[in-house]
C-alpha cells in the first residue's frame, strides 16, 4: 500500500478497517511532499506539526467512533486564499506576506469539524488573478506531469498537490474557472458548484458574484463527498442558499439512460488542439453507449463570454481590491503623507496581473466609461444566461473540453495577457451564469498530458453532473493514471 | 487608440496606484488592445436587456443586529501594520 496515492474513500475505509491510522496516513503525505515538492512547488505553507496533532486526535475520534465523517483524519490541501486560523494565508501576494488569520472562513471551519487534517495552503495565481500559478509572488508550480508545463490556474497548486498524491484532496476556488482548467491540467477531477452553494465566508474576495469554493479530487466519489463536507447555507455569508444539501456520494449510480446531454456547437471551433477535441468526440461516445441521448445545443453568445467576464471581474476586484491600503493589515509602505502611503504600498504589495486588473476593473467603472463597458457588460452576461437557460429546456447537463488546449508551457503567455485570458474560454460563461461544471480527466495527448472534460449542470444540479462524470469514469480508467515524479 | 497615457495615469490615481513610467507605458498598451477586444460587446444590441449582477436569484437576508465580538480586539489588531494599545495606528489624516 501507498498511502499518500489513495483516494479519499479508500483512504476513510482503511481507517475504519484499522489498515492504517491517519498518523500513518499523514506522515506518508508529508514524507511525498518531502520528495517531490522541490519539483512541483504546491505548497507555499506546510503545516507539518499541527496536521500531525490534527492526525493523532482524529486516530482517537475514530476509535471510539465508526461512524463518523468520511472526511475525520483525511490529509487535505487548501488554496492559500482560504481564511486559516493560525496559519499564514497569504492569497500569493507580497500586500498579505505575513497574514495569519484571526478566523476561519467557514469551508475550513466545516471541514475542521468533520476532522479533517489541514496538510498545508497551496500555490496560485496572486488573488487568484491567472490561469497558470505563474502570477503568484512567490514562485511557479510546476505540472506534475511535465516539469516545463503550467499546472494551470488559479488553482494551480492545489490541482498540483492533489495529482502529485501530496495530498488525498484539495479545496480550490473558481472564479472563471479557477478550479476545473487546473484539474483538467493536471488530470484530476475538480467541481466548482452552483454560486450561493458553498459560503464565501473567509474567502479572500476575487469577484464576489462569481467567486466560489469547490473539491479537487482523486475521482469524482471524493468530489462528491467533499462537497458534502462543505455546501450548505451560512448565515454570514448572505449570498448562500438555503436549500438542503443532498447525499451526493449517495447518488453516485452510474446509470445515465435517457439522460440528455447537449453539445454545443459554439465550442469545437477554431484553436482547439485536434487532440482534445478527438478525445472529447470520443468521451461522447462512451456516454451515449452508456445510454444518454446526444443533441447538438447552441450558446450563441459564447464569443462575447470573456469580454463580459474581464469587464465584470476586474470592475468587481478593483473595488473588493481597495480594502489593501496599508492600514488595517498587510503590507504599508512609507510614504510622506496618507495619499502616498496608500499608492506605494499599493504598488510594493501588488504584482503586475492584479494591478493591470485594477486599472481596467477602475477603468471601465470610471464616470463616462461605466454605460459603455461595465454596464453593457452586465446586459450581455443576461443574454449569456438565457442562453444557458434555453439549453437546459431541452437538456439535462452540457458536456465541452474544460480548455482549449492541454498545459501550455511555463512563460509561454506571460507576455500577452489577452492569450492568456483566452484559454478560459470554455470555463468562464459558467461562473457568469452561476452555474455547477465538473471537469474529469477523458484522456491524453501525445505529450502524455491529460485532457479535461467538463459537465455542466442547471443550477443545484450538481447530482447530476457528478452522476455523469461517475458513469464516464466507471468505464475508463484515466484517473488511475499518475505522473512520474 | 482608446487609451492614452493621461488616461492611465487619471485611473491610477483614482485606483490609488502609483506606477513606474515603465507600467505606465506597457499598461496604455496592454490595455489598449484589451479594450479594443471588448469592443465586440458593441455588435450586440442591448437596449432591451435587463442588466444581470447576479446570476441566483437571491433576496435580502436579515439577522439580528447583535454585537459578537468574535475574533476579540487583539486577534484582529495583531495584523495591523501598527498598532496603539487597542487602535490602529494611521499616517495623519486631517492637516
Amino acid at each position: 500500500m501507498n498511502p499518500p496515492a489513495l483516494t479519499l474513500h479508500e483512504a476513510a475505509d482503511l481507517l475504519r478497517q484499522r489498515e492504517l491510522s491517519s498518523k500513518q496516513l499523514t506522515a506518508a503525505v508529508f514524507d511525498r511532499i518531502a520528495a517531490t515538492d522541490d519539483k512541483v512547488h504546491s505548497y507555499i505553507t506546510l503545516c507539518r506539526d499541527s496536521a500531525l496533532e490534527q492526525a493523532k486526535a482524529a486516530d482517537e475520534r475514530l476509535k471510539q467512533d465508526q461512524n463518523s465523517h468520511p472526511l475525520l483524519g483525511i490529509p487535505l490541501a487548501i488554496k492559500d486564499n482560504f481564511l486559516t486560523l493560525g496559519i499564514r494565508t497569504t492569497c500569493a501576494s507580497k500586500i498579505l506576506g505575513d497574514f495569519i488569520p484571526p478566523y476561519d472562513c467557514t469551508a475550513i471551519s466545516k471541514i475542521r469539524i468533520a476532522g479533517a487534517v489541514i496538510t498545508g495552503k497551496t500555490n496560485l495565481d496572486e488573488f487568484a488573478m491567472g490561469s497558470s500559478a505563474e502570477n503568484s509572488a512567490f514562485f511557479p508550480t510546476r505540472n506534475p506531469w511535465r516539469a516545463d508545463r503550467v499546472p494551470g490556474g488559479s488553482s494551480g497548486g492545489s490541482a498540483a498537490a492533489v495529482a502529485a498524491d501530496q495530498c488525498i484532496a484539495a479545496l480550490g476556488t473558481d472564479t472563471g474557472g479557477s478550479i476545473r482548467q487546473p484539474a483538467g491540467c493536471c488530470g484530476i477531477v475538480g467541481l466548482k458548484p452552483t454560486y450561493g452553494r458553498v459560503s464565501r465566508y473567509g474567502i479572500i474576495a476575487f469577484a464576489s458574484s462569481m467567486d466560489q469554493v469547490g473539491p479537487m479530487t482523486k475521482d469524482v466519489r471524493d468530489c462528491a463527498l467533499m462537497l458534502e463536507a462543505i455546501a450548505g447555507h451560512d448565515p454570514a455569508d448572505s449570498t448562500s442558499v438555503n436549500r438542503p444539501v443532498p447525499p451526493y456520494s449517495e447518488g453516485l449510480t452510474g446509470d445515465i439512460k435517457g439522460l440528455r446531454l447537449g453539445i454545443p456547437k459554439e465550442y469545437f471551433v477554431s484553436g482547439m488542439q485536434p487532440e482534445v477535441e478527438q478525445a472529447l468526440r470520443q468521451a461522447v461516445r462512451l456516454l451515449e453507449q452508456n445510454g444518454a441521448v446526444i443533441e447538438e445545443i447552441s450558446l450563441p453568445h459564447t464569443e462575447y463570454a470573456i469580454a463580459v467576464y474581464y469587464i465584470v471581474a476586474t470592475a468587481e476586484a478593483s473595488s473588493n481590491l481597495a480594502r489593501y491600503d496599508g492600514m488595517r493589515y498587510g503590507y504599508r509602505a512609507r510614504g510622506k503623507d496618507l495619499t502616498e502611503t496608500y499608492m506605494l504600498s499599493r504598488q510594493e504589495g501588488f504584482g503586475p496581473e492584479v494591478k493591470r486588473r485594477i486599472m481596467l476593473g477602475t477603468y471601465v467603472l470610471s464616470a463616462g466609461y461605466y454605460d459603455a463597458y461595465y454596464l453593457k457588460a452586465q446586459q450581455v452576461r443576461a443574454l449569456i444566461k438565457k442562453d444557458f437557460e434555453e439549453a437546459f429546456q431541452r437538456v439535462d447537463a452540457i458536456i465541452t473540453p474544460t480548455a482549449p488546449t492541454t498545459a501550455f508551457k511555463i512563460g509561454e503567455k506571460t507576455q500577452d495577457p489577452l492569450q492568456m485570458y483566452l484559454s478560459d474560454i470554455y470555463t468562464i460563461s459558467i461562473n457568469l451564469a452561476g452555474l455547477p461544471a465538473l471537469s474529469l480527466p477523458c484522456g491524453f495527448d501525445s505529450d502524455a498530458l491529460p485532457i479535461g472534460m467538463q459537465i455542466i449542470g442547471k443550477h443545484f444540479a450538481e447530482s447530476t453532473i457528478l452522476g455523469v462524470a461517475y458513469s464516464y469514469e466507471q468505464s475508463t480508467d484515466w484517473h488511475k493514471r499518475k505522473p512520474q515524479l | 487608440m482608446k487609451l492614452n497615457r493621461e488616461e492611465i495615469q487619471r485611473v491610477a490615481m483614482l485606483a490609488r496606484l502609483r506606477l513606474t513610467a515603465e507600467e505606465e507605458e506597457r499598461f496604455t498598451e496592454q490595455l489598449d488592445k484589451i479594450l479594443q477586444y471588448m469592443d465586440k460587446l458593441n455588435q450586440l444590441d442591448t437596449s432591451e436587456v435587463q442588466p444581470l449582477a447576479h446570476a441566483v436569484d437571491i433576496v435580502n437576508a436579515f439577522r439580528e443586529d447583535k454585537v459578537t465580538n468574535r475574533p476579540n480586539v487583539d486577534a484582529l489588531l495583531a495584523n495591523a501594520p501598527a498598532r496603539d494599545e487597542t487602535f490602529f495606528r494611521v499616517p495623519k489624516i486631517i492637516e
